[in-house]
Order: structure tokens, then C-alpha cells, then sequence
């Protein structure tokens, strides 16, 4: 059960009622090995099938284009590391320097890095990312759909690479929640951002993308998969999948205007914040602001104090004491950070909630340092 | 926290007052910036040295949102990260 004020879905969502109901009829239907030909194998492999044409229709690929793996972060490790082994240019990654940390440890892991800067609101010029890929031995191109700290839509579909030079695409931020855009060779999604299951990423590769495998193979009823396939939670992120994308016309329409809302009203009732990323190309669901002179830390402890769940990309609130390399690319404030995300069902009176007690509170922690 | 004259700023111009936020973490170099904008004249160049490497970023957004000239990155005498401002209001 969320509680009204966990404004924090972008890190990980409730699981979604349709989810919920399919994941507990599956528990007791889809335990078996897929791969066997006994009665409950073939319905294991049954309800497995269902998922990948399921999670296929809701995205429009194919579902010999899907693969279920076991996080959103191995999806990306296989999906980026996988292009890089199939390139037959080299084994440089243009990418982005607002992608998600899974994306620059794949590269620091088994590639090498050409990173591309953003724009104020982490926005990246495809030109010059197209123009990196020409150089010499790059194999891959890596793009975001959307940025997981700002909300930021990255012009994808605007993208054209050099031939030979395929795109991997990091939707984690935004599938579901967005139409996946053209152009890529590999994606990956990650099934606890749009309300499925903890556990369950997605990976998608085209059918006429060089591929191959870092990673050691398996013998399993998918050949990119690996690992005992857990059916029950592939099925209810799958069924989640559906319902989000059944709903996002409407949810995306109201998310949208709710953060205009949040937007708004922060940057007019605080003063010295810094409002960040794209203010109309940007995820439907998620704010961020940076507030000067408040230790991010010190405003989520107390934003939970009053019953308010939000993220931080301050480093005071990082394990690694260094400023999120986004905020960073950026240019922007990266203290006195917050993230906020709006859940499935989260209200006007919810967001006006929030709204209503931050601008004391930010007094308060600024009079605490004698600002 | 000691505060005192800098050595001279990136164009050889003289650093009217350096902070020393060597060992103090975000937000506090900023923080301090803020209360010593004051402290010396319109013009005049205030520098704060930072470890954090925070700084390097919010120094130069807090110029931005502040509207104060951010005049550039350097080293202080024993070699730790400055950041050089001049105060333009």
C-alpha cells in the first residue's frame, strides 16, 4: 500500500492491481522448467510465451525481439556489451554524459568511452553525437530515452548514425510510460519503474542486429537469456506493462500537468531554487529542483518526517561523496537536490500537499546555517 | 575557517578575500560564498578554496543563479581546487 505521500516511483513503483493479480495466480501455475515436455513444464512454457507476445504487442516489436532478464541493469549490460561485441568497426561507445551509471559501468567494464555533453536541461545534440560516431573504432552509440534523474526526453528519433554503427537505447526511464522510439538495434527496460515486479528487466534486441553474447550462454528456451526463467514475475511485469500502456494516455496527460503544477508553484513559493531539466520534452511524471544552500540530505530526512518520500542526487545522500555525474553535466545546482515522482494515482491535493509544506521547511534548514 | 587576502586570480587581478573551505563539504563553500559576497566591493574578486568536488559545479551555478560573474578556476598556494568570483551586485 503507497501512502500518499511516497513521491518516489521513479526509483521503484508498487506493484501495479493488474500485476498483482496475475503474479499470484502464476506463483501456483508457472513454477515449472519451461524447457520440460511434462504437463507442468508446458504450462510454465505456456504463461512464458504469453509474457514475451504480451510485452511485445505492448511495445510494438516482435517476440522473438524480447528478451526477460534478471534487472534492468543486466539488461543494459547485455543489450550495450552485446552491440559491442557484434560491431565489426571497434569497441568505442559514443555515449552520453547524462546516461544512467549501468551504461558507464558497462563501458568501463568491457568497452571504451566517448562521451558527448548535454545542454542545460541535460538535452543532447544528436548532431554531435553523430558526428563522435564517425571517429574510428566506434562500434555502438549509447542514448537514453529519457533522463532517470531530470525527466529530460533525449531526441532519440532525430538521431541518424553513421552505417555500421548501431544504437543502444536505455528506456528504463521511460517504458510504459512513453512510445519506445525508432532507430535502435538494442533497448532496455526494467519492470519495477512501470509497476511490475522487482526482478525482472527487459531487453530488446532487433532482429537484424549484429548481437553476439558477452557473456557466458546458457541453454535456455531463449538463447540471450540466462538463468532459471521466473515465470510468475516475468508474467505480471508483462501484464503490468499492458495496463500502463492501456492507461498512459490518460495518466501521461494528468502526470504532466500535475508536475507543470509542482514546477510552478516550487519556483514561484521558494525562493533560490533552480528548477531542473526540460520543462515540456520530459518524462510525464517526474520534477526535480535544486535548492540553494540546503544539504539534500537534511531535506529528505525531513521531508520524511512529514510523511513525504523523495529522492536525492546530492551527493551528501550518495554512498560515493561525488555529485551526481548528471546534475553535473548539466551545469546545474547538485546540492539541495531532490527528485520527485508521481505514483499511478497520486492527486492534485497530494502534489498541493508537498507543495504547501516546502517552502517553510526550506526556510527552516537555510536559518539552521544561518541563511 | 580563516579569511584573507588570495594569491592574484586567473588574469593576474588581486583576490580581495579568499575562503578557507578546504575541509568542509557541500553546501557549505557555497554557503560561505554567500555570507562573504559582502565583504568586499563591487568589482572586486572573492575566491573560496574547496575540496568538495561539488564545488566545482555549484560555484558556478550559484554565480548563474545569483548573478555574480563566476571568473574561472585555479589552485590555491598549496594546490587545492579555488574558485574565483567577482562580485558584480
Amino acid at each position: 500500500m503507497t501512502g500518499r505521500g511516497d513521491l518516489d516511483s521513479a526509483s521503484s513503483a508498487p506493484l501495479h492491481p493488474a500485476a498483482r493479480e496475475v503474479l499470484l495466480a502464476a506463483v501456483d501455475r508457472g513454477y515449472a522448467d519451461p524447457r520440460r515436455l511434462h504437463r507442468a513444464g508446458r504450462e510454465a512454457r505456456l504463461l512464458l510465451d504469453n509474457a514475451r507476445e504480451a510485452t511485445a504487442d505492448a511495445l510494438g516489436v516482435r517476440p522473438d525481439e524480447v528478451t526477460f532478464t534478471p534487472s534492468g541493469t543486466h539488461a543494459v549490460h547485455l543489450g550495450l556489451l552485446g552491440l559491442v561485441r557484434g560491431s565489426r568497426r571497434g569497441d568505442v561507445v559514443v555515449h552520453s554524459a547524462v546516461e544512467h551509471s549501468a551504461v558507464r559501468h558497462a563501458v568501463a567494464w568491457g568497452a571504451r568511452a566517448a562521451e558527448v555533453s548535454c545542454d542545460r536541461h541535460g538535452r543532447v545534440d544528436v548532431d554531435a553525437l553523430a558526428q563522435a560516431a564517425l571517429a574510428p573504432e566506434v562500434g555502438v552509440v549509447a542514448l537514453q530515452t529519457a533522463n532517470h534523474e531530470v525527466a529530460t526526453v533525449q531526441p532519440v528519433d532525430e538521431l541518424e548514425l553513421p552505417d555500421g554503427v548501431p544504437l543502444f537505447t536505455d528506456a528504463c526511464a521511460s517504458m510504459g510510460r512513453l512510445p519506445l522510439p525508432g532507430g535502435w538495434a538494442a533497448a532496455a527496460g526494467s519492470a519495477h519503474k512501470w509497476g511490475g515486479p522487482a526482478g525482472v528487466g527487459l531487453l530488446l534486441v532487433r532482429k537484424r542486429a549484429r548481437w553476439r553474447n558477452p557473456f557466458p550462454g546458457d541453454d535456455r528456451v531463449d538463447e540471450r537469456s540466462t538463468g532459471f526463467e521466473n515465470v510468475p514475475a516475468v508474467l505480471a511485469a508483462a501484464a503490468s506493462l499492458q495496463a500502463v500502456v492501456a492507461e498512459r494516455a490518460e495518466a501521461g496527460t494528468r502526470q504532466h500537468e500535475l508536475v507543470d503544477v509542482v514546477r510552478r508553484r516550487v519556483a514561484a513559493e521558494v525562493p533560490d531554487v533552480e528548477v531542473v531539466g526540460d520543462p515540456e520534452r520530459r518524462l510525464p511524471h517526474l520534477a526535480t529542483f535544486s535548492f540553494l544552500y540546503v544539504d539534500g540530505e537534511a531535506l529528505v530526512t525531513e521531508l520524511d518526517r512529514r510523511g513525504f518520500g523523495i529522492a536525492s542526487g546530492s551527493a551528501c545522500t550518495a554512498s560515493t561523496l561525488t555529485p551526481s555525474h548528471v546534475l553535473e553535466a548539466m551545469g546545474v545546482l547538485t546540492h539541495g537536490n531532490v527528485r520527485l515522482s508521481l505514483q499511478r494515482d497520486t492527486t492534485r491535493a497530494d502534489v498541493d500537499a508537498f507543495c504547501d509544506v516546502l517552502p517553510a521547511l526550506v526556510a527552516e534548514l537555510r536559518a539552521r546555517v544561518g541563511m | 575557517m580563516s579569511e584573507q587576502p588570495g594569491r592574484p586570480g586567473p588574469r593576474g587581478e588581486p583576490v580581495a578575500l579568499e575562503l578557507d573551505c578546504r575541509e568542509v563539504p557541500c553546501p557549505m563553500p557555497v554557503i560561505e560564498l554567500a555570507r562573504h559576497l559582502g565583504d568586499v566591493e563591487v568589482g572586486e574578486l572573492l575566491a573560496v578554496v574547496a575540496r568538495d568536488p561539488a564545488a566545482a559545479v555549484d560555484v558556478p551555478a550559484w554565480c548563474r543563479m545569483k548573478d555574480q560573474e563566476f571568473v574561472g578556476a585555479d589552485t590555491a598556494g598549496d594546490g587545492a581546487p579555488r574558485y574565483v568570483v567577482r562580485r558584480l551586485g
